[in-house]
């Protein structure tokens, strides 16, 4: 089962009382024959999972980096499919967790039953589908039955408790809360409503909470990673193998496995 | 002879299409617009605003006018026209725009957004928005803005702010995420009025609602002038609100013909066309499940169209379901065709249509020809050209 590394991940990191560093890129950024440098890369700075970003035409949940970073890889017309592909050829030289980051659309037309068997053969853990509330999400559900891939769902500083219940209620890989009400980018601190709220969602939780979108340094990532069991940082990372400062990923980690590095 | 038709289902669902695929942050508002916009519509005060406003703002109803002198040309079948041209700010767009800025208010909000193409349903949001004192941001594309500075113009002089989208294609489709996104963090005092029958549910029920309007006259006025129903009812679409609002009260009397009419653009094979349903497939995007125009990996497609107004690469869930149901066809009718029909119109009845509204035309002079006399046909003149003659000045000169 693929997604049993998700849980390997965090079971590994509680024994030595660690939190996830999660990093988002773009695949196909720069082309696709860079995705095994961008894989690798990340995964050399010490990053414990790796959201694989899949391009779409109309990202109404991403802020202007991470948009211009998908006009990039389509206007090198990289597919789902390609990448899907990719990935499959190299995936026995990645050894960390990677999950796919995509609209819904991509995966609809590509087919959800072809999808499904092609991304489980391409040894990816899960999915975040971010315009796939849990309202759509049993057409999704049912096409990726068997395969062992999880649908990892987002929640928000404003989701009910209500909602809240329904949303950890099968819940799978972990929690993606979202940490600021709006799309992803940079954002400057957080608020005790922020820690508050990231609380009210762990203790519900039967699955790990990982928290993003907006963070741009370690003391951010260390701040926001006391709150809850990981952090995701996307826009920053892809700004920075855009800009080739991917050597300076690493010094986003505010640790590694254990050992702090400050 | 009549089965009741009640869509969308609670989910927002018609048939598989719509629904609510939208970011999780959006979820709690789109519930709290379902609850407030569900008790406007039992708010007996709420309505009576709404009509006093279509009566003495917008200047409803307006007439269905028998075109007669078309109808001799043509030969054929009795053409009646819905004068939605001779609506406040010249369209159907008003209709919506008064009813969600109303909303705005009862849901005690007091700033609205808006996305627009060539900026006709933008001038509609910025006329309501001073008319009920909102503050008031219309997003569009760059491209879009350069193409129509008067109506940027236009809108500034209503007081609005005109953002303009560097984003993507720059395009329409490109202002809509940018709307989107901006609500997203403005959701506790800021309403967005999407100007079509898309995006995810309530929206594409309430812009409905608001459009029905169209049909709701229509219907009583045709009983009264011919006694009986049209056998067709034809209209352009683009998103698809002046049909889906042309078509509403028709839906369940199954003798009445339902024609949507798509852009073809440059022809319909031209691969320069606006017709979701005619070249599209089903997709998801913008919030709903829809017949978009999308290449083999799922990415929405460039469209092309003389008309501003018609150019958006999807279609309305709810046209999407009437078409799967064959309850309405969809045909399409090129720039060229469009471009011939605006002057026709023009010519015949000394009404310049808008183009949006001359590709309905152009498939009625299609049809009516080879149909009896006493057929009736309906067709939405969903509005007026006035906006498009600069335009279709150069293209007629650009042809010579």
């Amino acid at each position: 089962m693929t997604k049993t590394r998700i849980s390997e991940m965090f079971n590994k990191l509680k024994e030595t009382d660690d939190k996830a560093f999660i990093a988002y890129m773009m695949a196909g950024d720069g082309g696709l024959d860079k995705l095994p440098y961008q894989i690798k890369t990340l995964e050399e700075a010490g990053v414990d999972l790796i959201e694989i970003g899949i391009p779409f035409s109309d990202p109404a949940a991403d802020g202007p980096v991470i948009q211009r970073a998908g006009i990039r890889a389509l206007n090198e017309h990289v597919s789902l499919r390609a990448i899907l592909k990719k990935l499959t050829e190299i995936k026995s030289d990645i050894n960390v967790p990677y999950v796919l980051m995509t609209y819904y659309n991509p995966v609809f037309h590509y087919g959800l039953e072809t999808f499904a068997e092609d991304a489980a053969a391409a040894n990816v853990s899960g999915l975040i589908v971010p315009d796939v509330p849990l309202e759509e999400e049993p057409e999704l559900k049912n096409a990726l039955a068997g395969t062992g891939l999880a649908i990892i769902r987002l929640a928000t500083l404003t989701t009910t408790d209500e909602r809240l219940a329904n949303l950890v209620d099968g819940a799978e890989g972990f929690i993606y809360a979202v940490t600021v009400n709006g799309v992803t980018g940079k954002r400057t601190g957080y608020s005790e409503e922020v820690y508050e709220n990231l609380a009210r969602i762990k203790e519900q939780s039967n699955v790990p909470v990982c928290a993003g979108f907006g963070i741009t340094s370690a003391e951010a990532a260390e701040t926001l990673g006391e709150h809850c069991d990981g952090v995701i940082v996307g826009s920053q990372i892809v700004e920075m193998f855009h800009q080739k400062e991917e050597k300076d990923i690493k010094n986003l980690i505010p640790k590694k496995h254990g050992e702090r590095v400050k | 002879m009549t089965e009741t038709y009640k869509y969308p289902s609670a989910e927002g669902k018609f048939g598989e299409f719509g629904g609510t695929y939208v970011a999780e942050s959006l979820i709690n508002t789109l519930e709290e617009l379902k609850v407030s916009y569900k008790e406007a519509q039992q708010d007996p005060g709420f309505q009576k605003e709404f009509d006093y406003l279509m009566r003495e703002y917008v200047g409803r109803e307006n007439p269905l006018f028998y075109a007669q002198r078309l109808t001799e040309k043509l030969g054929g079948a009795k053409i009646y026209l819905k004068r939605e041209d001779l609506n406040h700010t010249g369209a159907h767009k008003i209709n919506n725009a008064v009813g969600q800025g109303l909303l705005t208010k009862y849901m005690g909000k007091t700033k609205i957004i808006a996305e627009t193409g060539a900026g006709q349903h933008g001038v509609a949001t910025a006329t309501i928005a001073a008319l009920l004192g909102l503050e008031c941001k219309i997003f569009m594309g760059a491209k879009d803005a350069a193409r129509q500075e008067l109506n940027v113009f236009r809108m500034e002089l209503l007081g609005a702010e005109v953002v303009k989208v560097e984003q993507g294609t720059a395009t329409l489709k490109d202002a809509v995420n940018e709307t989107m996104r901006y609500w997203v963090q403005h959701m506790e005092d800021t309403h967005y009025v999407l100007g079509s029958v898309l995006g995810p549910h309530p929206f594409p029920q309430i812009v409905r609602d608001f459009q029905s309007i169209i049909s709701k006259e229509a219907k009583a006025q045709i009983l009264k002038k011919e006694g009986r129903l049209p056998d067709k009812v034809v209209a352009c679409i683009g998103g698809g609100s002046n049909a889906m609002g042309m078509f509403y009260n028709f839906i369940e009397d199954k003798d009445v013909e339902l024609i949507g009419v798509e852009a073809a653009g440059s022809g319909i094979d031209s691969g320069k066309v606006a017709a979701a349903i005619n070249r599209g497939s089903v997709g998801i995007a913008h919030g709903a499940k829809m017949h978009m125009l999308q290449d083999e990996s799922g990415q929405l497609q460039g469209t092309h169209s003389i008309s501003a107004g018609l150019d958006y690469p999807g279609i309305g869930p709810e046209h999407s379901f009437l078409f799967k149901t064959k309850r309405a066809s969809y045909e399409y009718a090129t720039d060229e065709e469009a471009l011939n029909a605006f002057q026709e119109l023009s010519r015949t009845e000394g009404i310049i249509p808008a183009l949006e509204s001359s590709h309905a035309i152009a498939h009625v002079m299609k049809i009516a020809p080879e149909l009896p006399k006493d057929e009736i046909i309906i067709v939405s003149l969903s509005g007026r050209g006035d906006k498009d003659v600069e335009m279709v000045k150069a293209e007629l000169e650009a042809r010579k």
